[in-house]
This record gives structure tokens, C-alpha cells and sequence, in this order.
């Protein structure tokens, strides 16, 4: 496979959320607006390539019986980093993710690629995979920020896209994260068999 | 090499650069946050004492109040905090008090997570400003028709557990406040 379809992939066929259906807590919990959902993207992605790049350079010294162990004390590392850094830099938006980054060390993405592609792939092959994984991500959840936002406060990324929008509160909600995960889910896969014809 | 060695090693040698790695980050942000946090605080007590030019804190009998006092140096009121349950979670507000201890001169919700559209309104000016001037004597209460008494503010329509709860919590805390100084 060429690096270029390692990237895209993550964007598209093997997309973590809307194709693996991974890393829900986060995809539900924080996107109530769209720029909660590229933060908390954000933060996912560094992580992931970070990790990823460290685990594929060390694969082969790391032993089998204790390589769990390994990647999740280096996964822990960089998300406690991701966290402090929001936390000294962006204040406002680490109180709003609130437990959701240091929670990022238990994403299945993270440990799942690690362990799935990381660990047995080059290092420019698993810097391929981690930014397509994390685009994918970031693809998802701003697209589900953006929609919650947008029919909550008729606004997209803070800027007023719909004058006068009366709020629908539920959008917010937990109920509403639900319905709209599942709309672009279906509208993703009606989308898929569109362009696969 | 023995595999177990091998294993023993590669788990401290991952740990040791995991915690040299932490401690460089935790050297970097932390007086950040601190001044983050500091920012945060002073912020918001100038909010709800707009009259204060300066503040000091003090603690008294295990309160913490935040003295603000005018140019001349006289104090203006005192702020504080309070927290307590709401509806969903915890509300957390920062409130001031005048000198007397007779009315509330503000009052600003720093964290809460109520239901949007609902309970959050406690965090909009409508709501926040019917706190400006309110006698705490004896203590606040509300009402869901239209306040009339001097200490007395209008419930939010729908939500009246999150509108029970603030006032609750000021109400608890302002007493605490009266028995400690």
C-alpha cells in the first residue's frame, strides 16, 4: 500500500469512528461544539502519532510478554504532556474537556494502533497510519461538534451561521449526541456505497 | 540475554524516561497554570466587586474571603466562594458581600454543568444580576412569580432545582461567613 493510501484510509475506509466505531466516550461526551471536537481531536492526534513513532522505533527492543505495559506507560507520558499543555496554554478548553484528556490514555485508537500497526510496521509507515487515524478522528468529531452546534445555537465554530435560530437544547444533550452520531454514521455509509458504485 | 532481565530492563528504562520527560513538562506548566489560576481568581472577584481597586485574602476562623478594598483603602465588601450540588453536578460560584454583611453585591457562576437551555441559565446576566443589592436578611429565597421582597429573587422558569440550589448554597455559606467573623 502506498503511503499516501496509508494516510487516507484513516480518513475514510478505516475511519476509527464512523468504520470501527472506537473511541465513543470522547466522540460523544465533548462535542457539543465544534471547537471542543478539533481540541479534543487535537489532543487524540498528537498522542497518537507521538506514541505511535516511539513504539514503531523501539518494536524490536521492547519485549512480547510485557509490551502492553510498554506502550501504555509511553501513551501515558504523552497524554499527561497534552494535558499539561492545555491545562498551562488553553485554560479555558482544558476546563471544558475536563476529564476527557487525561482520559485519552484509555482511547482504544491509541492502544489499538500501537498494537495492531505500530508495532509491527516501519516508522515512516506508522507516522502515515497515526496522522490518517488522527484526521480520521478529528474528520469525526468536528463534523459531529459542528452539527450539534449548529442545530443547538445556529452557529458553527462560534460564528453565527443561522440568524435568529431558536436553540434546541437536547442538541447538547447526551440524547443529542446519540442521534447525531447516528445520522452521519448512516450518512456516511450512504455515501461510501455511492461512491463504491 | 535472559528474557526476564531483559523484560526488568526495558520496564525501567521506559520508566525512567517517562518520568524525566514528565518532570521537565511539569517544571514548564506548572507556574503557568498557577498564573492561570491566579488570573481566573482575580477576574472574578473584580466581577462581583466592581468597586474593589485592590483585594487581599484573608482566612478567618477556617473561611477564606477575599477583602476588597477601594482606593482610599477602605473595604468595600467581601467576596467568596461557594459550591455545593445542583441539578446535574456540581455548581461553583464566586459571590461578594458589603461589609455589613447585609446584601450581596454580586454574584458569578464559575463552573456548573446544568441542563442547557435550563438550569444553565444561572449562569446568564438575567439571572446573575437579580443577585446585585439582594438582602441576605435573614437569608434569600425565591419565589416563582414575580420577586417582590427586598431578599427575594424570581426563580428560573423550568428550573427551579438549579434556581433552589444556588440560593441554597449562598444562603449556607453566607451563614458561615456570619459565624465566622
Amino acid at each position: 500500500m502506498s503511503l499516501f493510501r496509508e494516510v487516507t484510509k484513516g480518513l475514510w475506509k478505516e475511519n476509527p469512528v464512523f468504520v470501527m466505531v472506537l473511541g465513543m466516550c470522547p466522540t460523544l461526551a465533548v462535542t457539543t461544539n465544534a471547537i471542543y471536537g478539533f481540541s479534543m481531536a487535537a489532543a487524540t492526534t498528537f498522542v497518537l502519532i507521538s506514541s505511535s513513532l516511539v513504539v514503531s522505533v523501539f518494536k524490536r527492543l521492547i519485549p512480547n510478554q510485557v509490551r502492553i505495559a510498554t506502550y501504555t506507560v509511553i501513551i501515558a507520558t504523552f497524554v499527561t504532556v497534552a494535558h499539561y499543555f492545555l491545562k498551562a496554554n488553553f485554560p479555558p478548553i482544558s476546563k471544558a474537556l475536563g476529564p476527557y484528556v487525561p482520559l485519552i490514555v484509555v482511547n482504544c485508537i491509541i492502544l489499538g494502533r500501537a498494537e495492531a500497526f505500530a508495532s509491527k510496521n516501519t516508522v515512516i509507515r506508522s507516522l502515515a497510519d497515526a496522522v490518517g487515524m488522527g484526521l480520521g478522528f478529528m474528520l469525526a468529531l468536528v463534523a459531529l461538534g459542528a452539527m450539534r452546534e449548529l442545530f443547538a445555537y445556529g452557529e458553527i465554530f462560534g460564528y453565527t451561521v443561522i440568524p435568529n435560530w431558536h436553540p434546541w437544547a437536547i442538541m447538547v444533550l447526551p440524547a443529542g449526541a446519540f442521534i447525531s452520531l447516528g445520522l452521519l454514521v448512516a450518512l456516511f455509509h450512504v455515501i461510501s456505497k455511492k461512491v463504491k458504485k | 540475554m535472559n528474557n526476564a532481565v531483559r523484560m526488568i530492563l526495558v520496564l525501567i528504562i521506559v520508566g525512567i524516561f517517562s518520568g524525566g520527560v514528565l518532570v521537565s513538562v511539569h517544571n514548564y506548566a506548572n507556574p503557568l497554570i498557577a498564573d492561570n489560576e491566579d488570573k481566573a481568581l482575580k477576574d472574578a472577584v473584580y466581577k462581583v466587586l466592581p468597586d474593589a481597586k485592590n483585594f487581599r485574602k484573608i482566612t478567618k476562623n477556617g473561611i477564606t474571603l477575599y477583602e476588597g478594598l477601594n482606593k482610599r483603602g477602605e473595604v468595600v465588601g467581601y467576596a467568596f466562594k461557594a459550591g455545593g450540588f445542583g441539578y446535574q453536578g456540581e455548581i461553583e460560584m464566586i459571590a461578594a458581600i458589603d461589609p455589613d454583611l447585609k446584601e450581596l453585591k454580586g454574584m458569578e457562576v464559575l463552573g456548573s454543568s446544568e441542563t442547557p437551555g435550563l438550569g444553565a441559565e444561572i449562569t446568564n446576566e438575567p439571572f446573575k444580576k437579580q443577585f446585585r443589592g439582594l438582602s441576605v436578611l435573614p437569608e434569600i429565597t425565591f419565589t416563582k412569580e414575580k420577586a417582590t421582597g427586598r431578599n427575594e429573587i424570581q426563580a428560573i422558569t423550568g428550573a427551579t432545582i438549579s434556581t433552589r440550589a444556588v440560593v441554597r448554597i449562598l444562603n449556607k455559606e453566607i451563614g458561615r461567613i456570619r459565624e465566622a467573623l
